[in-house]
């Protein structure tokens, strides 16, 4: 009985949220303006954080706290990733049963460009995430795609991430309104509320980056896709983008949608987008 | 908060009323499912399922399967509450997602 | 196939410094896998740094160790050029070995 009135509580809570926002917000009719937006995203954060260097904010928890600060810098003297990248570099150089390899499918051979990802694809009309071209690489070879969360795919992403550390993320947004609309769908996307918990990606990493959840220092959204993927000792592994999507909705007790949906194609889209300029720094590490 | 609570309260005792009535049937347990798992699709077309509306289903039906229809019924109809809001929290954010945006 | 084995010494004075870090999964035997199956011991029994044909640091490592075991420590001597031999054997009687040079 207790567990049903907590349910009850919840969902009243929730009516009573949506009552509060109900009162129509007259928004002047919405024209948006990515550059504009990915500026005021920026300084949202460097004035919520004056001390924090801008191209540190790709180091995530680290930027906030001196002494994960302090652990990490010990660790990235032999970084636990270290495997992940020389397993895909390994993978990265090996021909398929066809004798062509992931660099055939990527401009500049696949080294340096992680900062390029997502890019919108004007044919399909969709944004393209790295993890998505790899995938499509492979099935364009004959070979079978990898799982989009661990193991292979973050190998290979790390090692590609690895080759293009320091580049600043260059994503752009191309003046067609399928683009706009990815854009702007993505960004919708992270900050809806979802979930029993009522949290949207935003509830965390807009509003409380620095603060604790439970034993964890939140990451803010500005560059925290720059350090991906990520090797985290609570995974016991590398964990990709989609990983890190797939937990966080799943952590809110909303149930994740399918790696690579047009939802998380477009959050990719829109987290890296307001992180260009920030440098690549995957693969991290994280606690 | 107490607003909420006498809320919550009320609603309680109105659910709580009911299967006390009579031992519930697999009739009733059908009928409450069937409900839930409307409810519950319809969150899942919004892409805003939760994972408590699966699992509460799946343990209804659980305890349908081993007899229990009284607390087969009472799961089925925490799946369906649970189903609602989130079909709730969908509709609302549909405009309410704005308020947090940084501009 | 690469070695497990990473390691990296350096000298400073009499002192080496050695750091270490040894892919492997360390299955505790404890854990079950996403079927609820018991996933079965597999970790490494004993590690050992060997430096002039003596041990200078030797690990005898149960269940309870963490994946891909990172290992720091320093020993009086060694210097820049000798060599450092790293050991492992695991449970399954796998094991691995690489010859460091102090750098």
């Amino acid at each position: 009985m207790k567990r049903r009135g907590s349910v009850l509580i919840g969902s009243a809570f929730v009516a009573l949220a949506a009552l509060a926002f109900a009162a129509p917000r007259v928004v002047a009719a919405d024209k948006i303006d990515p550059a504009t937006e990915a500026k005021a995203f920026r300084n949202y954060f460097t004035a919520k954080f004056p001390k924090v260097k801008l191209d540190d904010f790709v180091n995530g928890p680290y930027s906030m706290n001196a002494d994960m600060r302090k652990q990490w810098v010990e660790k990235e003297e032999f970084p636990p990733y270290e495997f992940a990248v020389d397993a895909g570099k390994e993978m990265f150089a090996k021909p398929f049963k066809n004798g062509k390899t992931y660099a055939d499918c990527f401009p500049n051979g696949g080294v340096g460009i992680r900062q390029n990802y997502p890019h919108f694809d004007a044919k399909e009309g969709k944004v393209v995430t790295l993890e998505l071209a790899l995938n499509r690489c492979r099935e364009a070879n004959g070979e079978a795609p990898y799982s989009y969360v661990k193991d292979e795919m973050a190998s290979l992403t790390a090692y590609m991430a690895f080759t293009s550390r320091g580049k600043p993320f260059d994503i752009r947004i191309p003046d067609d309104p399928r683009a706009l609309e990815a854009y702007e769908n993505g960004k919708r996307y992270f900050y809806t509320r979802r979930g029993q918990l009522n949290f949207s990606c935003a509830s965390c990493h807009v509003q409380s980056p620095g603060e604790r959840i439970r034993a964890e220092i939140l990451a803010p959204a500005l560059g925290i896709l720059n350090a991906m993927p990520i090797y985290r000792s609570e995974w016991n592994g590398m964990g990709t983008i989609s990983r890190r999507f797939v937990t966080c909705n799943s952590q809110t007790r909303a149930v994740p949608l399918e790696p690579q949906s047009d939802e998380y194609r477009d959050l990719e889209y829109f987290l890296s987008y307001v992180s260009n300029g920030l440098p690549i720094a995957g693969p991290g590490a994280r606690p | 908060m107490t607003v909420i609570r006498s809320i919550a309260l009320a609603l309680l005792l109105v659910t709580a009323a009911v299967p006390s009535a009579r031992a519930a049937s697999d009739a009733d347990f059908k009928a409450a499912y069937a409900a839930a798992e409307a409810a519950s699709k319809e969150a899942a077309s919004l892409r805003n399922q939760w994972t408590t509306t699966v699992a509460t289903l799946a343990a209804a039906k659980k305890a349908a399967d081993g007899g229990d229809f009284d607390r087969a019924v009472a799961a089925a109809k925490e799946a369906e509450a649970l189903a609602k809001a989130s079909i709730l929290q969908a509709t609302s954010e549909k405009q309410a997602w704005k308020a947090m945006e940084i501009r | 196939m690469a070695s497990t084995i990473r390691v990296r010494a350096t000298s400073s004075g009499d002192i080496t410094e050695v750091q270490a870090l040894i892919q492997h999964p360390m299955d505790s035997g404890f854990v079950k896998d996403a079927k609820g199956e018991i996933i079965p011991p597999h970790f490494i029994q004993q590690l050992k740094f060997e430096h002039d044909g003596k041990d200078v640091f030797v690990a005898d490592w149960g269940p309870a160790v963490s994946k891909d075991p990172y290992v720091k420590f320093s020993f009086k001597g060694g210097k820049k050029g000798d060599d450092l031999r790293i050991s492992w054997v695991d449970n399954k009687g796998a094991s691995d070995t690489t010859t460091a040079k102090v750098g």
